[in-house]
């Protein structure tokens, strides 16, 4: 349980940062919080040669809003999101989901950029990401790119970044004043990985719902949307009935998987739960 | 090799390690400083967790090279230089926090973070953050029972 040896580097700035991931390639990771990769080091899962620890660039550390969009640094820690950081049903639903992920210390470490490079399954963080239509800026030595949160998930703990980059900043867009958001996610014992969730975001104008993304999380190899149910709602006044059946139509389309936590027929089940409760709690915020 | 330079419970230290050293193993290796107990050695258990520039880290998920310039708590921090038990420790064992005391330096290092945050401690945060470490004997509640006494004792029980 001891992790294989590397070179450690800590640059106080960013361009320094991205030299040496230029430098380095496919040979170096970055080290944010250290909650994912460190464990996955010391099982030897992860031999990266080269760390380039990312905790002394104080550049990084910011959640911002500018303009129309949430800026989340890459030193941004999960517990910076537990007192809202936005005004707002957007900091709202951040401050929930950040309650639920791990525990306080972890919280307190681990970065939010963090959990969508390594793009965990069950990552809270990722499944929102997706809800709201989140963009990755992804930088290096000589550029910067974007990727959409569709395009940047490409299955378990893998994404569109290539090596030489850094995952920079998240960007959120500000939603609009009539959007609500919803989460809701089942685990065994608190701070677990989830077995299921859902996020929810929706816009309730002239008493119907307008513009619903339903991401689900923990039920495969990565965040999916339930297209059809986000279809089902368009337009419509969100009755109970409503909510019900767009919940069952998102678990009856969805594809969980079976592992030694729970088996797919019960991950579908969780799905019709989990996506009941964010929509309701969505139109009733 | 690289040098670092941290404190441990005020003390100035100087290391010179292997970067994959963890921060909990520095400690008992290189400090000798073995309060710090490692059970699972990836961040699920708790038992290594001290405080690192006042935040509770899990001590074999941070590098040791990473402690450089800070300022680390460890358990041999708590009790008085003669050995005086301070108000959290003298409640664990009053309470029967603890059988074996593998797990108990964590607990009581989170618990001391916990209990010098601004707001006081009510009974959800209380079993929130405890909820963060592993015990495998107490059954847990005299650990809460401990922590609980000591706010109280504190003034910083919030029922
Ligand atoms: C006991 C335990 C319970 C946990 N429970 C949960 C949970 O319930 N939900 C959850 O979502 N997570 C959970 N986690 C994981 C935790 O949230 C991590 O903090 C998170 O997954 C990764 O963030 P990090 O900053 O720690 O990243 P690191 O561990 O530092 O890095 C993880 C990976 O991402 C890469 N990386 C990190 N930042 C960047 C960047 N800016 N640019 C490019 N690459 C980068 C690293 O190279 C590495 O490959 C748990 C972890 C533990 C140990
Ligand atoms: S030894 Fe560090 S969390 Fe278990
Ligand atoms: S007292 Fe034995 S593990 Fe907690």
């Amino acid at each position: 349980m001891k992790p294989a040896s590397f070179a450690h580097h800590a640059p106080l700035t960013l361009e320094e940062a991205l030299a040496l991931l230029a430098r380095h390639g496919e040979e170096a990771r970055v080290l944010a919080g250290g909650q994912s990769l460190v464990p996955t080091m010391a099982f030897r899962m992860a031999r990266p040669a080269v760390l380039v620890d990312i905790n002394r660039i104080a550049a990084l550390d910011h959640v911002t809003v500018e303009g129309s969009v949430l800026r989340i640094g890459a030193l941004a820690r999960h517990a910076r999101f537990e007192t809202p950081a936005v005004a707002g049903p957007l900091g709202a639903l951040l401050a929930r989901v950040a309650h639920h992920i791990a525990h306080p210390p972890l919280r307190l470490r681990g970065t939010f950029c963090g959990s969508l490079a390594h793009a965990d399954p069950a990552s809270e963080w990722c499944a929102t990401a997706l809800a709201l239509e989140a963009r990755m800026v992804l930088a290096r030595a000589d550029g910067l790119r974007e990727v959409a949160a569709e395009d940047w998930f490409q299955g378990v703990f893998s994404t569109a970044m290539a090596p030489g980059e850094m995952l920079r900043e998240v960007v959120l867009p500000l939603p609009a004043p009539a959007w609500r958001g919803g989460f809701a996610e089942f685990a065994r014992r608190a701070g677990d990985f989830a077995l299921a969730m859902a996020v929810v975001g929706l816009r309730l104008e002239g008493g119907v719902v307008r513009g619903a993304r339903i991401a689900l999380g923990g039920i495969g190899g990565q965040p999916v949307l339930a297209r059809e149910a986000m279809a089902l709602l368009e337009s419509q006044p969100p009755s109970p009935a409503l909510l019900e059946e767009a919940a069952a139509t998102a678990a009856r389309h969805c594809d969980p998987q079976e592992d030694l936590h729970a088996p797919a027929e019960y991950r579908r089940e969780l799905v019709a739960v989990m996506v009941k409760r964010a929509l309701r709690q969505a139109v009733s915020a | 090799m690289t040098e670092v330079r941290f404190t441990v419970n005020g003390a100035a230290q100087c290391a010179e390690v292997e970067p994959r050293l963890t921060l909990a193993d520095m400690l008992r290796e290189e400090c000798g400083l073995t309060g710090t107990h490692l059970g699972c050695e990836h961040g699920v258990c708790g038992a290594c967790t001290v405080l690192m520039d006042g935040l509770p880290v899990r001590g074999c998920l941070v590098f040791g090279v990473q402690a450089e310039g800070a300022d680390i708590r460890t358990v041999e921090g708590l009790a008085a230089p003669d050995g005086t038990l301070n108000v959290l420790q003298r409640a664990f064992q009053a309470q029967h926090g603890l059988q074996c005391g593998f797990c108990t330096p964590g607990f009581l290092m989170l618990a001391t973070w916990m209990l010098e945050q601004p707001g006081g401690v009510d009974e959800a945060r209380l079993r929130d953050v405890l909820a963060s470490n592993l015990c495998r004997c107490t059954g847990y509640q005299n650990i809460l029972a401990a922590v609980r006494a000591a706010a109280q004792e504190m003034g910083v029980w919030k029922g």
